[in-house]
């Protein structure tokens, strides 16, 4: 099953939306929170995200959904860096976390699709 | 003792001293960055560089390439906002250009390796309002002395300490395209960048410990006005960039 990881610059609201998204996906889907600074404060941080996508993963690489300036370039450092397959999900943070986990358990879904899926959540209007 | 022993040494002190400096300029850059920004960048970065300084005074036997090599990996693993990846990365990758050593050749390969990296990452381009406007401008001006112009590493990296100060000056009038500052938009304008002063004050510490390692007669002689005159008549570089005296060409 493709894995799941939240990047928001704060570890409340990474949490949060975690638990919104596993809410549609069930509670064994690999979806993790990555939150927060190195020290824990507001900000973002390559290492943890980096573990973040480690632990998601099972084998068929993991979607990474980001909120602002920060969470982007260091999800891309850690994806550089790491040895996991991850895509980062062009995609509002809340609205592509529950796309992509719904996405995801869909039979045979792939990493691409479940990324898409995400994406797609730009088109969902609210009013 | 590695084959670059005396390099090494020069490096880790040129690390030190841009430590010290962040430490000492923390409250002005986290100043800079309320006005515009998140607030944490005085804070971030003088975490970050603690850290590095800790990490590379211990590093007695490594190479320069290594030991820059973990300036960058210390600094992606401390510092929280988007001077992180920025700094961090780019200083990890550019750090393979050290491999043989630190000399003319080798630094001017750093130095766009850096920059080719750091504006990859960011997407930043000159005239955004951030680092890139001191970095690009010192970058260019640092390789253009070197190979164009032949003159002594020392001398060419004054001359783009001079490009990246002129940089940071050339931030204050603009609107912010990348970067938190961009949220505020036109109320950007009239503040100087934070990323691109942190720029500015690594780009000196380094010089400062080159003159004492390397020959060469360094003449800060392309100097911005605006700069000058913030310092003798202590005024934010802002106010001196925006109210230029009455009579000034």
């Amino acid at each position: 099953m493709v894995g799941l990881v939240v990047v928001s610059h704060s570890r409340d609201a990474a949490a949060g939306i975690v638990e919104v998204a596993a809410q549609m996906a069930g509670e064994d889907a690999p979806i993790v929170a990555a939150g927060g600074g190195p020290d824990g404060g507001i900000g973002t941080s390559a290492p943890r995200i980096e573990s973040a996508i480690e632990e998601a993963d099972d084998g068929d690489g993991v979607a990474v959904l980001v909120d602002l300036g920060s969470a982007v370039m260091n999800a891309e450092l850690a994806i550089e860096t790491g040895d996991v397959t991850a895509r980062i999900a062009d995609a509002p943070v809340l609205e592509g976390a529950v796309e992509a986990a719904v996405a995801a358990t869909a039979p045979d879904a792939s990493l691409d699709d479940v990324v898409a899926i995400a994406e797609g959540a730009y088109d969902s209007r609210k009013l | 003792m590695t084959e670059h022993a005396d390099e090494s040494e020069a490096v880790r002190e040129a690390i030190l001293e841009a430590a010290d400096r962040i430490e000492e300029k923390r409250t002005y850059l986290t100043d800079l960055d309320s006005a515009i920004g998140d607030a944490d960048h005085g804070a971030n970065m003088a975490r970050g560089f603690g850290a590095v300084a800790e990490r590379v005074e211990g590093m007695d036997d490594a190479d320069p390439a290594e030991i820059v090599k973990t300036v960058g990996t210390t600094i992606i693993s401390e510092v929280g906002g988007a001077a992180g990846p920025l700094y961090g990365g780019s200083i990890m990758s550019a750090s393979t250009a050290l491999a043989d050593g630190v000399t003319a050749e080798t630094t001017v390969a750093f130095a766009e390796a850096y920059l080719e990296k750091l504006t990859d990452r960011g997407g930043a381009r000159v005239g955004d309002k951030t680092m890139v406007d001191a970095l690009t401008p010192a970058v260019h001006t640092y390789k253009k002395s070197i190979e164009i112009d032949g003159l002594p590493p020392v001398e060419a990296l004054a001359k783009a300490v001079d490009a990246a100060e002129r940089g940071v000056a050339y931030t204050v009038p603009l609107r912010a395209r990348k970067g938190r500052a961009s949220y505020l938009d036109w109320r950007s304008v009239g503040h100087q960048d934070p990323g691109a002063t942190s720029t500015l004050i690594l780009a000196e510490a380094i010089l400062d410990v080159a003159v004492e390692h390397l020959d060469g007669d360094v003449e800060r002689d392309a100097r911005d006005p605006a700069v000058i005159r913030a310092e003798e008549e202590g005024l934010d570089l802002a106010e001196a960039v925006e109210d230029e005296p009455e009579g000034a060409e």
